[in-house]
């Protein structure tokens, strides 16, 4: 399989904390790729290097075949990658359908003198946006909510909103930070199931997630991070055999 | 039933036209000319409000020192049409170049202050639009260029077609005042404030502004380059503060620095926060509120004092200000969203408890 994103060498440093060390990886076009570790190995860290949150000290990302710009968020987003966040960042006093909508940015282009004049472009790719949005939240299941505000949807809507607004954008690579977490079995099960969904219908997803089960399950391939440092890299079942890995969880008297 | 609507809607809209153009003739002769010159000014103010309330209501950037580019318009207007250089350029081109030149500078004193927030936004826009004033008052040598703290005087009135406003316009035996022609043009100049910022609410750019307000770092993940949307939201409101600049100055005749003092930013704002920021509607009504009720108290409180007390105990300028705290302290206890709060507004500051946790994990 072909190639989507290469991560090259990523460091990154907090101070005289290494979040980020020599980290390399590469996630084929069309997988659902893991990253797992226990709390504080950099899962995050590495996710907000890709997305341009924060700024790389070495190492670069090819994307696409082509180098990734990650010098800003919107930069990476344009590119083709769109996220979620582990602490839900929703717009909190828009509605559903306005959050998917805001999700739309990158795929529309009226500016000042399109929204002032309103003219036949401008109403048309208004339409289009509104349509679409209705789509996605239908697409992730919660377009009965889509007047509601955000802050007032259920936590697993929420997370499901985030996810709609994210693939707002068409993103090529879907990255979710911890798309379970909170979640009870049922709505992780219906989660599991939108990004089997997410991946048939053609978009790559990277996926941090602490839920062993969904992500033995889930996932083509994982990386193992433990202090920063890439530890294994390979199925779950290959993983799961690790001894770096089985030590990084389990402590090292025990392996 | 659809048609049935439209029709209604146009019967009020009809009714709502007549009463504005009718509204200067009953005030005027119930209660005097004056009081239209209060209405003129609250229209400048509202146009202001609106302008404010693109950045603050909308985008969410505290800004101290808009007044600055109702400043830039004024004085722009002034040097453009009055003895000072000897140019008499038409109104026509002076308030569009005012829109334009404001909205420069909207960007240029917004540009340094991107990475800015709350706080340290509000200190930063403070300075700038003090220094805006300052330079105004100074620029009076080496080079004379605003007279400094004399300001800037026998401006042109402003001139539609032949007439000019500032003299009485007799048509079809109906008299109509400077102060109605003035109120005429600031009104439909309002109208068109309104119309563009109504527009803007609901598009792909106010989404933008509303989504950085809400949460900028999801808004960058979403694909917005919120450097580019918050120089526009800057722009935007400060060509507003430009145009309506340039009425005043044209209405005035006069334009000197003290017009442009840090009190009259806050006083904007305040019109923007009572009415009920980021809503369009309230937002007009604090610009109404705040500049016509402080006329009412100047004009009424001397008679009524007398009345009370026999004698004048407080005089009207500082009662102003001691009611006009009180007003705030009301207001902000009982109606945190403003007067007339957008509806999303108020749910976010009801106290409701939020059925939802609101996040999980680290930050």
């Amino acid at each position: 399989m072909e190639t989507l994103l290469q991560a090259h060498g990523i460091g990154k440093n907090f101070g005289g904390v290494r979040a980020l060390h020599d980290v390399s990886l590469s996630i084929r076009r069309g997988e659902i790729y893991g990253l797992i570790g226990p709390n504080g190995a950099g899962k995050t860290s590495f996710f907000n290097v890709l997305t341009g949150l924060y700024s790389a000290d070495s190492g670069h990302f090819i994307f696409n075949d082509a180098p990734l710009n990650i010098s800003a968020p919107h930069e990476v987003a344009a590119q083709g990658i769109a996220r979620t966040f582990q602490n839900i960042r929703l717009f909190a006093n828009m509605t559903a359908l306005e959050n998917v909508m805001v999700g739309r940015h990158l795929r529309s282009s009226a500016g000042v003198i399109g929204a002032v004049l309103r003219n036949r472009s401008t109403r048309d790719e208004e339409e289009g946006i509104t349509q679409r949005a209705q789509e996605l939240l239908k697409y992730v299941g919660i377009h009965r909510h889509s007047n509601v505000l955000a802050r007032n949807l259920a936590y697993g809507d929420q997370r499901r909103l985030e996810v709609a607004r994210a693939l707002a954008s068409e993103p090529t690579l879907l990255a979710l930070d911890e798309p379970a977490a909170g979640m009870n079995a049922t709505e992780t099960l219906a989660l599991r199931k939108l990004v089997e969904q997410i991946r048939c219908d053609g978009t790559t997803v990277l996926l941090i997630e602490h839920d062993m089960k969904l992500v033995m399950g889930l996932c083509d391939r994982l990386a193992v991070l433990d202090y920063g440092e890439k530890i294994a890299e390979g199925t779950p079942a290959e993983v799961r055999r690790d001894a770096k890995v089985i030590q990084a969880y389990l402590g090292g008297e025990l392996a | 039933m659809k048609k049935h609507n439209s029709a209604k809607a146009w019967a009020g809209l009809f009714l709502i036209a007549l009463s504005l153009t009718l509204l200067p003739f009953l005030i005027g002769h119930s209660a005097g000319n004056a009081w239209v010159r209060v209405l003129d000014f609250a229209l400048l103010y509202v146009m202001l409000a609106l302008g404010l309330n693109i950045v603050v209501g909308m985008a969410g950037l505290l800004d101290l020192g808009y007044i600055a580019f109702y400043a830039v318009g004024a004085y722009l207007y002034a040097l453009l049409a009055s003895p000072q250089f000897g140019l008499h350029w038409p109104v026509w081109a002076v308030l569009p170049l005012g829109a334009l030149v404001a909205g420069v500078f909207g960007a240029l004193l917004g540009a340094p202050t991107l990475r800015l927030r709350g706080d340290y936004l509000a200190i930063v826009t403070l300075g700038f639009g003090e220094i805006v004033r300052i330079f105004l008052n100074n620029l009076n040598s080496p080079i004379n260029i605003t007279n400094g703290p004399q300001g800037i005087s026998q401006i042109d009135p402003i001139r539609i077609a032949t007439q000019p406003l500032s003299k009485t316009l007799d048509v079809f035996g109906l008299s109509f005042p400077s102060v109605y022609l003035y109120y005429y043009l600031f009104l439909l100049l309002t109208l068109l404030v309104i119309f563009i910022t109504l527009r803007l609410e609901d598009s792909r750019l106010g989404r933008a502004w509303v989504a950085i307000r809400e949460d900028e770092v999801a808004a960058k993940a979403c694909g917005i380059n919120t450097r580019n949307v918050k120089l526009l939201a800057f722009a935007i409101g400060a060509s507003f503060g430009g145009v309506a600049g340039g009425l005043f100055a044209g209405f005035q005749e006069y334009v000197s620095p003290e017009s442009f003092s840090l009190m009259e930013s806050i006083m904007v704002l305040c019109m923007v926060v009572i009415g009920g920021m980021g809503h369009i509607p309230g937002v007009i009504l604090g610009g109404l509120l705040l500049a016509i009720l402080p006329e009412v108290l100047r004009q009424g409180a001397i008679p009524i004092q007398q009345a009370l007390f026999g004698k004048v105990l407080l005089d009207p300028e500082s009662l102003r200000m001691l009611l006009f705290g009180l007003a705030l302290i009301a207001v902000m206890l009982y109606r945190p969203a403003g007067l007339w709060p957008e509806k999303r507004r108020k749910r976010e500051l009801s106290g409701h408890p939020k059925p939802v946790e609101e996040s999980i994990g680290q930050s």
